[in-house]
């Protein structure tokens, strides 16, 4: 399997992509609906997925284009209730998956997208540092990226008297491999 | 019996309450929980968004771990970190190729032979032990919520029924409990967005929050940190949203099963919730 960052060459189009990489097939999604119909945020997204599968079924750059710069690949929860359902078995959340990282290698994430992509870059920084989530260095590291200071300021309080914000990080031992890790994969897209 | 523990970071911190029933649970019922050797994050609902290669190394380090330490099963009580160390698992088992890539990355090998099992999942073995260590049934009617990450992708977690799943409802029967039907029992509750799209998250965990209620439900019981959190932290947003004052506590399975058998309700961590979850006794 080849990386998804890399910039499509012309006729190289994300079905075929997703179709050598992955093995999925977009050609069999005939568009009945369902992957929509059960979608929890179909409501809230530019494109549903089906109609982001059939954007991509064209294979038109101008169409992969729309797709890579959608908001509704960010609001994508993946909650796979669209894969589990597709009578086609057409694997969609693993299509939005691939897409994103597409977005993300080319530069064109949708700016409304701008703090779901800071929460996951804190999340991931987080444990990249000490091998284990440090909830409060998340949050501090999304409100300085999100620039959304005051968000939830009256929450913590709540969540420090009942025991549930530790003070400290946990640390794992195996810190070198965990930084390994991250240089060999998310590391060359930084 | 003894099983491999994984708790993952969110039971160390914003839902140690879950890591804390379990472990009291854990004895009651014979239980020996083994630490999975010095584990990292899996990366849940964030690494897959930006990274295939990452969303596989990080839960194939927690496998390689568990393997060296002998272990043959895993239990991980948080739905997510069930969901991603499965979904890693099988993919890595069904591409040979991509595993041994990832086996350089992580510098360890990965065989396979670990099983990721959920609390439901290890919970129902003891479904002949239980009834008999009911000593204060949780006479409530309740909403088993199961969320996304417990039941799909059905080809891979290959546990309970995807639309309709029953074990919760089965344990919490045989606690004492009155599982009602509803509406939302797998529907989403908004997940990651907790902190970045909230007003999605009140959104979606609000019709989850208010159809339990409107089936008459007393208590929601869940078994994901991230259902829990929504359901119980984003009540005030909920709320809000729609327009409503929505009372219905959020518990764990392992707390709602733990005061049943008559576990102490602080060591099973329900001073920690946002909505009070002090059962009082229910007219049956």
């Amino acid at each position: 399997m080849s990386s998804a960052h890399h910039a499509p060459a012309p006729g190289d189009s994300l079905a075929s992509r997703l179709r050598h990489e992955l093995g999925i097939n977009l050609n069999h999604c005939y568009q009945c609906g369902k992957c929509a119909a059960g979608c929890p945020v179909a409501e809230d997204m530019d494109n549903t997925s089906c109609q982001t599968l059939r954007l991509l079924q064209l294979e038109r750059p101008e169409l992969d284009r729309r797709v890579l710069e959608s908001e509704a690949i960010w609001l994508c929860l993946a909650c796979e209730t669209c894969s589990t359902r597709c009578p086609q078995e057409v694997e969609v959340a693993k299509v939005m998956d691939y897409v994103r990282e597409a977005s993300l290698a080319l530069d064109l994430a949708h700016p409304r997208s701008r703090d779901i992509l800071a929460f996951h870059r804190a999340f991931l920084d987080s444990i990249r540092v000490t091998g284990r989530l440090y909830e409060i260095g998340l949050v501090a590291d999304y409100k300085l990226r999100s620039r959304h200071l005051m968000k939830d300021v009256g929450l913590a309080p709540k969540m420090y008297v009942r025991g549930k914000l530790p003070l400290l990080p946990h640390f794992i031992k195996g810190r070198s491999g965990m930084k390994r890790i991250f240089q060999l994969t998310l590391g060359k897209k930084r | 019996m003894k099983i491999g523990y994984y708790p993952g970071c969110s039971l160390l911190g914003s839902s140690r309450e879950f890591d804390e029933s379990v472990r009291a649970l854990a004895p009651a019922l014979g239980l020996e929980l083994v630490h999975v050797p010095d584990w990292n994050c899996c990366g849940a609902s964030s690494a897959h968004v930006l990274d295939h290669r990452l969303a596989l190394a990080l839960p194939a380090r927690i496998l390689a771990q568990a393997e060296a330490a002998g272990l043959t099963e895993i239990l991980a009580p948080c739905a997510a970190c069930y969901n991603r160390l499965s979904t890693a698992r099988d993919t890595l088992e069904k591409d040979p190729a991509l595993a041994r890539e990832i086996e350089a990355i992580i510098e360890q090998p990965v065989t396979g032979k670990v099983r990721i099992v959920n609390i439901l999942e290890v919970l129902d073995r003891f479904s002949d032990v239980i009834p008999g260590k009911i000593t204060k049934p949780f006479a409530h009617k309740v909403a088993c919520y199961y969320g996304c990450l417990l039941v799909r992708p059905p080809k891979v977690l290959k546990f309970d029924r995807a639309e309709d799943p029953r074990s919760m409802d089965r344990l919490m029967a045989a606690a004492g409990a009155a599982p009602q039907e509803w509406n939302f029992k797998t529907e989403c509750c908004g997940a990651a967005f907790s902190v970045t799209r909230t007003d999605l998250v009140a959104k979606m965990s609000g019709k989850i929050v208010d159809n339990a209620v409107k089936h008459g439900a007393e208590a929601i019981v869940v078994a994901c940190p991230m259902c829990q959190s929504n359901l119980d932290m984003r009540r005030p947003e909920i709320n809000a949203h729609l327009g409503a004052d929505h009372t219905i506590p959020v518990l764990f399975i392992t707390q709602a099963l733990g005061l049943a058998m008559g576990i102490d309700a602080n060591q099973l961590g329900l001073q920690r919730h946002m909505v009070p979850a002090v059962m009082t006794p229910a007219a049956v």
